[in-house]
């Protein structure tokens, strides 16, 4: 699993954070269609877990395995959080949930780039 | 002192608690890394990210909690959260070989998109709004 990856879910996360926006500000709470863009980037989340950990161990360059993995488990949690939290929140809340939790996805995405090293396969 | 006006951790308080319990992880996982591989490289700045995850968690957990005690706690939370962004940020600019790694507040919160920055006037603003009456 290597940089595309990254690319894939950045530009999802900011797909889904440009819809969240839109309806952010018709003051819209969070609609199916969110919920499914969340299930779409969370699908593309695991498959870079499983991706990143395999790829660790076939690497031979210095990477902090623990830290690495530790990003990767994480960024699969933070959508599920924000779903839940979002549902208990059905209003506009709920939709600005679900862009902060996208807004996550997207930063933790940048530091586990830089973690694997930004350059080369 | 009668109980808060309204829940701690509903409508958009629950956006905040959101925010905090990212933020109580990553301090948390960024000062369990710094201090776990190399403590002795920069003990002030490790020591001050341990002290941040701290204040995340603590404020998260009170905002969950709710009821007077958690609200006070977690306005001394935050207000200490407050000046040690403040601080650390200052520092950072101004004495570097203080900091020769970041923590989670150097450069106001720079590597986290200054949100760092923005939580603490956040959460005191909502606890504002929440005041016992």
């Amino acid at each position: 699993m290597t940089e595309w990856s990254y690319g894939v879910v950045i530009a999802l996360c900011g797909v889904a954070a440009v819809v969240l926006a839109i309806d952010l500000a018709r003051d819209r709470a969070a609609q199916d269609s969110h919920f499914i863009a969340m299930g779409v980037i969370e699908v593309a989340l695991v498959a870079q877990l499983v991706g990143g950990a395999v790829a660790l161990g076939r690497t031979d360059r210095e990477v902090e395995g623990v830290v690495f993995v530790s990003y990767l488990v994480t960024l699969v949690l933070v959508p599920i959080v924000g779903a839940f939290f979002s549902l208990a929140e059905r209003s506009r809340v709920g939709t600005s949930i679900l862009l902060l939790a996208v807004a996550t996805v997207a930063g933790l995405e940048l530091r586990v780039w830089d973690i694997w090293g930004a350059t080369g396969g | 002192m009668a109980e808060p006006a309204q829940v701690l951790a509903e409508g958009w308080g629950r956006a905040l608690v959101f925010v905090y319990g990212v933020f109580a992880v990553a301090a948390t996982g960024r000062s369990l890394v710094q201090l776990g591989m190399e403590p002795e490289r920069a003990p002030l700045a490790y020591s001050l990210s341990l002290v941040a995850a701290v204040l995340y968690l603590l404020a998260t957990t009170c905002l969950l909690l709710g009821g007077r005690w958690g609200w006070r706690v977690a306005g001394i939370a935050v207000t200490v959260e407050l000046l040690g962004v403040l601080s650390v940020g200052v520092l950072s600019y101004l004495a570097t070989d203080l900091f020769p790694d970041k923590t989670v507040w150097s450069h106001f919160g720079q590597g986290y998109a200054f949100l760092p920055l923005v939580l603490p006037f956040a959460g005191l603003a909502w606890l504002r709004h929440t005041r016992p009456m």
